[in-house]
C-alpha cells in the first residue's frame, strides 16, 4: 500500500486513513478531534438556540402567555449557560484552532495528542452534567450564579449545572495548555514568532486567558457548591459571608472569558481579510500585540460589572478608566483590518462577507461597550436590555460571525469539498439582517427602561420587542441554511483542490483534506505571513507562487 | 520520513529534547493554572481575615501547631525523596525510582493520616462548618475561619491523594524499566507537581496555624 | 441643557437634573459611537467596492503600515475615551453622592416587593410618595437576595444587598408617577417586583402624610427598641458607662483598639450591633453580646434611625 493512496487508489488523507467508530473515538489526530468537537458544540449551539426561540416567543407579548415565570427563568439561564460555557468558549479554539494550529505552524500534531482527546471527553462529560440538570428541570439563577440567590434561595438544579461548568473548565485548560506548548515548542524551522499567522497569535493570547482565568471560576463554583450543599457560609450574608466577594471572583474569570470568546474570532478575521484581499495585513505587529494586550488588560477590568454593587465610587472610577484602555487595542485592530482593504484585491466570497459583517457589528458592540464602561451612562443602563444588546453584538455579531466565516473559509480544507456559493452568500446576508433586527431594538429598549431577565414587561415596550422577536426568526432561518448545505456538501459538494481561495499559509500548502500527519515533507518557512508580493517584508515570491490559483505546481501534500 | 520511531519518542516530535521541553513547559503552564486555582481561595482568605481578624486569630488558636509542624516536616521530607526519585531516573536506576517513590507515598500517607487525626478532632469539637457548627467563645464569625481552613486544606489534601494515585501508576512502570535516562518525562513532570503541592502547604501552614503566634 | 426634546418615544422622560446630565453624556457617547461606526462602515463598503477583485490571480498592492498612522489611531481614540471617562465619572459622582440636606427614607427589598419607610414614620409597600423639589435619599437593604432599585425617569439605580446598606438619591422636579423596576435578577417573580414613585407638590405630600391614606403609624419607635433590647443599660451618657456614648456618634470618626479608624455610618452601626467584636472602640472592653438573629431588619432600621437622631 502506497503512502499516498488507499486501497481504492484514492489519495490518502486523515478522513480515509482509517474507518470505523473506534478510529474516531480513540483518535489522537488533532484534525479528527476538531471534528468531534465540531459535532458536540453544534449540538449545544442548537440546544441553546432552541431556548432562545422560547425566550423570544415569550417576549413577543408583554404578558405571561407561553411559559410560567419559573420556566422562563430557566430558559434564559440555560440559554446563557449552554451558549457561553458549552458553545462560545470552545467554539473556535476547539474546532478551528485544534484543526489549524498544527497545520499553520508546520507541526504534525499538537504537543499532547492524548490530552487533546481527553479534553473532548471531559467536555462531553461536562455537557452530560449540564444536560442532566436540564432534564431534571434546569436551573434558574442566571448564568452568573449570583449569591445568595444561587446558594440559598434557588429551588433548581444549581449543583448539577455548576458541576458541568466546573468540568468544562478543565477541558478548556487542557486545550489551552496544549496550544501554548505547541506554539512555543513545535513551530517549523524558520517560522519565527513574527512570521506566525495572526490566528495563531490570537489563540496564544486566548490560551493565556484560559489558563489564568478558568481555575479561579472553578474554585469559586466549588465554594458555591459547598455553601449550597453543606451550608458552609462563604457568600451568604445570613451565614456570615460576603455576596460581593462572589461577584469579584466570578467576574475575574467571566470578564476575561469575553476575550476567550472574541480573540479567536479576531484571529479568524485577520486570516479572512488577508486571504480575500491578497495583501499583507496592515500593521501586523500592532495586531499581534493588540491581542496580547487585550488578554492582559482583560484581567484588570472585572469591576466594571460591579459599578452599582456597593463597591466604592473610587474603585468604580479605576475600573472605568482601565476598561477604556481595553478599547484602544480593539480600535487598533478594527482600523488595521479596514486599512488592509485599501488597495487590496477584495473578493466577495462567502467567508469575506462574514468578515466584513464582523467588522461592522464588532465596532458597534465595542463602542456600546465603551458607553457601558462610562460610569455616568452605566448608572442608567446597567443590567438592562442595552447590556443584552451590547454583549450579543460582541458574542453573536462578533464571535459567531467569525466562527461561521472561519468555518466557510476552511471548510474545503477540512472536508475537501466546496459548498454552494449562492446559498452560502444568501445565508450570510440573512444572518446579518436578522441579527441587526433582533438586537438593535434592544439598545433602545434598554435605554427606555426594560431590565434584563424580565418575563413580563410593561406594554409600552411591546413594539420593540416584537421587532426583536421577528428578527430572531430571520436569524434562526439564517443559521439553519448552512446546516443543510454543509451536510449536503460533505457528500455531493464539488471537490476542492489544495488551495481553492489562492491564500497563503502552510495549511494551504498541504492537501485538502490534509494527510494524517499534515505534511509529507516537514515544511520550512522563509517568508513572513501573508507574503503575497515579493517586495513584502520577508516575501520572496515563493509563497505566492505556491499559492497562486493558476499555478499548476504539484501538490506538496 | 523515519518510519521506525525511537522508543519513548512520540511520532510528532523530532527529538527527545523537543519532547522533553514540551513536557516540562506543559507542566509549568499547568502549575500556573494551579496557582490561580488556589489563588481564588487565598483571595477569599484575605478578604475574610481582614474582615474578621479576631475570629481568625481565635480559630487559629484551636489548631494544633505541633501536628501542623510535624506535617510540614513530613512533607518537606517527601519532597526530598521525590527529588531522589527524579535523580534515580536521570541516572537510570529503575529500582531506585520505584523505591524513592514508595518512600514518597509513605510520607504523603503519613501527612494524610495526621490530617485525618486533626480533622476528626475538629469535627468532634463541632468545628466543622455548617449548621452544626459550635463555638463557645465570645468571637463572632469564627466559623468563617474553619470554612476557609477546611476548604484550603481539603483541596490541598485532594491534590496529595491525586499525587499518590499517580505514583501508584508510575511505580510499576518504573519497575518495568519504562523510564530511561533519555526519556523519563513522567517522573520529572510529576516531581514538579509534587513540589508544587508542597509549596502550597508551606503557605498554608503559617497562614492557618501561626496567625496568633508572637 | 436643552438641545433635544424633553419627550421622545426613544428615551424615557427626564424627571431629575441627574437625568439630564446622564442623557447629555449618553448622547455624547451615542454621537461618538455613531460617527465611528459610520466611518468604519462607509470605509469598508467603499474599499470593498472600489478595490474589488477583477482577475482571479490578482494580488493586493503593497502597503507598508506607517507607525505614525498607528499612533494617530491609537491616541485619538484614547483621548476621546478619557473624555468619556472623566465626564462619566463626574456625572456618576454627582449621582451617587447625596446632598447633606437630603431627607432619608428607608427601603427594604424582599422577594418580590419593596417596603418603604418615611422619615415621619409612615410605611408603604411598592408605592413611595415623595415631595418634589426636595432631595430624597434612600437607605436600602434586602431581607433575602440581591435586588436593584431603578427608576428610569430618574436615570439612577443601585443594587440592594442583604446584610448591608446602600444608598441612592434623587430630587424629582415635577409631580408624576414614575415606575420602579427591580433590576437585579431575584427569582421567580423578578419581573413583577415593581412599584411607583409618586412625586407630589410638597403641600400635597404633607396632606397625604397626615391625611386619610392607609399609612400605619409606627407602632414602635427606635427609642422603644433601644430600651427593649436593653441597649440603654450600657450605652449611656455617663463617664462610668460600660459602652461608649452614642450621642453625636453618627458621622464622626471612630478609633479602634487595633489602630484602624472609620466613619460611623449606617453600615458601621449595623455591624456594631450584629458583630460588636469586629471593631472595639478605644477605651472599652469587649462586653457587648452579638445581636445577630435578635433584631430583624426593621428593628435595625429603627435603631439606626434613633442613633442618628441622638445629636448634641
Amino acid at each position: 500500500m502506497s503512502e499516498l493512496a488507499n486501497n481504492f487508489g484514492r489519495r490518502l488523507h486523515y478522513l480515509n486513513a482509517d474507518y470505523g467508530v473506534k478510529s474516531w473515538l480513540l483518535t489522537r489526530d488533532h484534525k479528527r478531534i476538531a471534528l468531534l468537537y465540531l459535532a458536540s458544540i453544534s449540538l449545544f449551539f442548537a440546544l441553546g438556540g432552541l431556548m432562545a426561540v422560547g425566550i423570544r416567543l415569550e417576549l413577543a407579548t408583554p404578558g405571561a402567555d407561553l411559559v410560567q415565570p419559573d420556566t422562563y427563568n430557566r430558559l434564559f439561564t440555560m440559554h446563557g449557560v449552554l451558549m457561553i460555557f458549552l458553545f462560545l468558549i470552545p467554539s473556535i479554539p476547539a474546532t478551528l484552532g485544534n484543526f489549524l494550529i498544527p497545520l499553520m505552524i508546520g507541526a504534525k500534531d499538537l504537543a499532547f495528542p492524548k490530552v487533546n482527546l481527553a479534553s473532548w471527553y471531559v467536555y462531553n462529560i461536562a455537557g452530560l452534567f449540564t444536560l442532566w440538570a436540564v432534564a431534571q428541570g434546569g436551573v434558574d439563577t442566571g448564568w452568573t450564579f449570583y449569591t445568595p440567590y444561587s446558594t440559598t434561595y434557588s429551588n433548581s438544579y444549581v449543583v448539577a449545572t455548576a458541576l458541568g461548568v466546573f468540568t468544562v473548565g478543565f477541558s478548556s485548560i487542557m486545550t489551552a495548555v496544549n496550544f501554548i506548548v505547541t506554539i512555543h515548542r513545535m513551530r517549523a524551522p524558520g517560522l519565527t514568532w513574527f512570521r506566525l499567522p495572526l490566528f495563531v497569535w490570537a489563540h496564544y493570547a486566548t490560551s493565556l486567558v484560559i489558563i489564568l482565568g478558568t481555575p479561579v471560576v472553578a474554585v469559586t463554583i466549588l465554594m458555591v457548591a459547598a455553601e449550597r450543599i453543606l451550608r458552609i457560609g462563604i457568600f451568604d450574608p445570613a451565614l456570615g459571608g460576603d455576596p460581593v466577594l462572589f461577584q469579584h471572583l466570578f467576574w475575574f474569570y467571566s470578564h476575561p472569558a469575553v476575550y476567550i470568546m472574541i480573540l479567536p474570532s479576531m484571529g479568524v478575521i485577520s486570516e479572512l481579510i488577508t486571504a480575500f484581499t491578497r495583501k499583507r495585513i496592515f500593521g501586523y505587529k500592532f495586531i499581534a500585540f493588540a491581542s496580547v494586550s487585550i488578554a492582559v488588560l482583560g484581567f484588570l477590568v472585572w469591576g466594571h460589572h460591579m459599578f452599582l454593587s456597593s463597591q466604592s465610587v473610587y474603585a468604580g472610577a479605576v475600573f472605568s478608566v482601565l476598561s477604556m484602555l481595553v478599547a484602544v487595542p480593539s480600535a487598533i485592530k478594527v482600523f488595521n483590518w479596514t486599512a488592509t482593504l485599501y488597495k487590496g484585491s477584495v473578493s466577495w466570497d462567502t467567508p469575506m462577507l462574514y468578515a466584513l459583517g464582523f467588522i461592522g457589528l464588532f465596532t458597534i458592540g465595542g463602542l456600546t461597550g465603551v458607553m457601558l464602561a462610562t460610569l455616568g451612562i452605566d448608572i442608567h443602563v446597567h443590567d438592562t436590555y442595552f447590556v443584552v444588546a451590547h454583549f450579543h453584538y460582541v458574542m453573536v455579531g462578533g464571535a459567531i460571525m467569525g466562527y461561521l466565516g472561519g468555518l466557510h473559509f476552511w471548510w474545503p480544507k477540512i472536508t475537501g469539498r466546496l459548498y454552494p456559493v449562492f446559498w452560502s452568500k444568501f445565508s450570510a446576508i440573512v444572518i446579518f439582517v436578522g441579527f441587526n433586527l433582533t438586537f438593535f431594538p434592544q439598545f433602545l429598549l434598554g435605554y427606555l427602561g426594560m431590565p434584563r431577565r424580565y418575563h413580563v414587561y410593561p406594554a409600552d415596550f411591546q413594539v420593540l420587542n416584537v421587532m426583536s422577536s421577528a428578527g430572531a426568526t430571520i436569524l434562526g432561518v439564517g443559521y439553519l441554511i448552512p446546516l443543510f448545505y454543509f451536510f449536503w456538501s460533505m457528500r455531493y459538494g464539488e471537490r476542492a483542490d489544495r488551495n481553492p481561495w489562492g491564500a497563503i499559509g502552510l495549511e494551504w500548502m498541504t492537501g485538502s483534506p490534509p494527510p494524517t500527519h499534515n505534511f509529507h515533507e516537514p515544511p520550512t518557512v522563509d517568508w513572513d505571513a501573508y507574503a503575497y508580493l515579493p517586495d513584502t517584508p520577508g516575501g520572496t515570491g515563493e509563497a505566492w507562487d505556491a499559492a497562486k490559483p493558476t499555478s499548476e505546481a504539484p501538490e506538496h501534500g | 520520513m523515519a518510519e521506525i520511531h525511537a522508543p519513548g519518542l512520540a511520532h510528532h516530535f523530532d527529538s527527545y529534547q523537543q519532547q522533553k521541553e514540551a513536557a516540562f513547559f506543559g507542566m509549568w503552564v499547568f502549575l500556573a493554572t494551579e496557582v490561580l486555582f488556589f489563588g481564588g481561595l487565598f483571595c477569599a482568605y484575605l478578604v475574610y481575615r481582614s474582615a474578621n481578624p479576631e475570629a481568625f486569630a481565635a480559630g487559629s488558636r484551636e489548631l494544633d501547631i505541633v501536628l501542623g509542624a510535624i506535617n510540614t516536616a513530613v512533607l518537606i521530607g517527601s519532597s526530598l525523596t521525590m527529588a531522589l526519585a527524579v535523580h534515580a531516573a536521570q541516572v537510570g536506576k529503575r529500582k531506585m525510582i520505584a523505591a524513592w517513590m514508595g518512600a514518597t507515598i509513605l510520607l504523603g500517607g503519613t501527612f494524610l493520616g495526621i490530617k485525618v487525626v486533626e480533622y476528626s478532632h475538629k469535627i468532634h469539637e463541632g468545628h466543622f462548618p455548617g449548621p452544626n457548627f459550635v463555638w463557645h467563645g465570645p468571637e463572632v464569625n469564627v466559623e468563617m475561619f474553619f470554612n476557609v481552613y477546611f476548604l484550603m486544606t481539603g483541596l490541598h489534601a485532594l491534590h496529595m491523594i491525586i499525587g499518590i494515585g499517580i505514583m501508584l501508576v508510575l511505580i510499576p512502570l518504573a519497575w518495568k524499566g519504562r523510564f530511561t535516562p533519555e526519556s523519563h518525562n513522567y517522573v520529572e513532570g510529576f516531581g514538579l507537581y509534587w513540589h508544587f503541592v508542597d509549596i502550597v502547604w508551606i503557605f498554608l501552614f503559617p497562614l492557618l496555624y501561626l496567625l496568633d503566634v508572637g | 441643557m436643552k438641545f433635544w426634546p424633553e419627550q421622545s418615544p426613544l428615551f424615557p422622560e427626564r424627571a431629575t437634573e441627574i437625568a439630564r446630565e446622564v442623557d447629555a453624556i449618553y448622547f455624547f457617547g451615542l454621537g461618538i459611537a455613531t460617527i465611528f461606526s459610520l466611518l468604519i462602515a462607509v470605509l469598508v463598503v467603499y474599499f470593498a467596492v472600489r478595490y474589488r477583485r477583477r482577475h482571479p490571480d490578482e494580488v493586493g498592492e503593497r502597503e507598508q503600515a506607517p507607525a505614525w498612522l498607528e499612533l494617530v489611531w491609537s491616541i485619538i481614540p484614547l483621548g476621546i475615551l478619557l473624555v468619556m471617562f472623566a465626564w462619566g465619572a463626574d456625572v456618576f459622582f454627582k449621582a451617587r453622592r447625596a446632598p447633606a440636606d437630603a431627607v432619608e427614607y428607608y427601603v427594604t427589598g424582599k422577594q418580590w416587593m419593596w417596603k418603604f419607610q418615611h422619615p415621619q414614620g409612615a410605611r408603604e409597600i411598592n408605592d413611595l410618595h415623595v415631595p418634589v423639589g426636595v432631595p430624597v435619599k434612600l437607605i436600602m437593604t434586602s431581607e433575602d437576595v440581591i435586588h436593584s432599585f431603578w427608576v428610569p425617569e430618574f436615570r439612577v439605580k443601585m443594587d440592594v444587598l442583604p446584610g448591608r446598606y446602600t444608598t441612592l438619591w434623587f430630587e424629582v422636579d415635577r409631580p408624576g408617577i414614575y415606575r420602579i423596576f427591580c433590576n437585579e435578577y431575584c427569582g421567580v417573580e423578578h419581573s413583577l417586583m415593581r412599584g411607583s414613585v409618586i412625586a407630589m407638590e410638597p403641600a400635597d405630600y404633607e396632606e397625604w402624610l397626615g391625611g386619610g391614606q392607609p399609612l400605619t403609624a409606627l407602632t414602635r419607635t427606635g427609642e422603644q427598641v433601644f430600651a427593649e433590647k436593653t441597649c440603654n443599660t450600657c450605652h449611656k451618657d455617663e463617664a462610668a458607662a460600660l459602652g461608649p456614648s452614642l450621642t453625636g456618634l453618627f458621622g464622626t470618626e471612630r478609633e479602634f483598639q487595633d489602630g484602624s479608624r472609620t466613619i460611623a455610618d449606617e453600615n458601621y452601626i449595623r455591624q456594631s450591633i450584629l458583630e460588636p467584636r469586629a471593631h472595639l472602640v478605644m477605651g472599652y472592653q469587649a462586653l457587648m453580646p452579638t445581636f445577630q438573629g435578635q433584631v430583624d431588619e426593621e428593628e435595625l432600621t429603627l435603631l439606626i434611625n434613633y442613633i442618628k437622631s441622638l445629636q448634641d
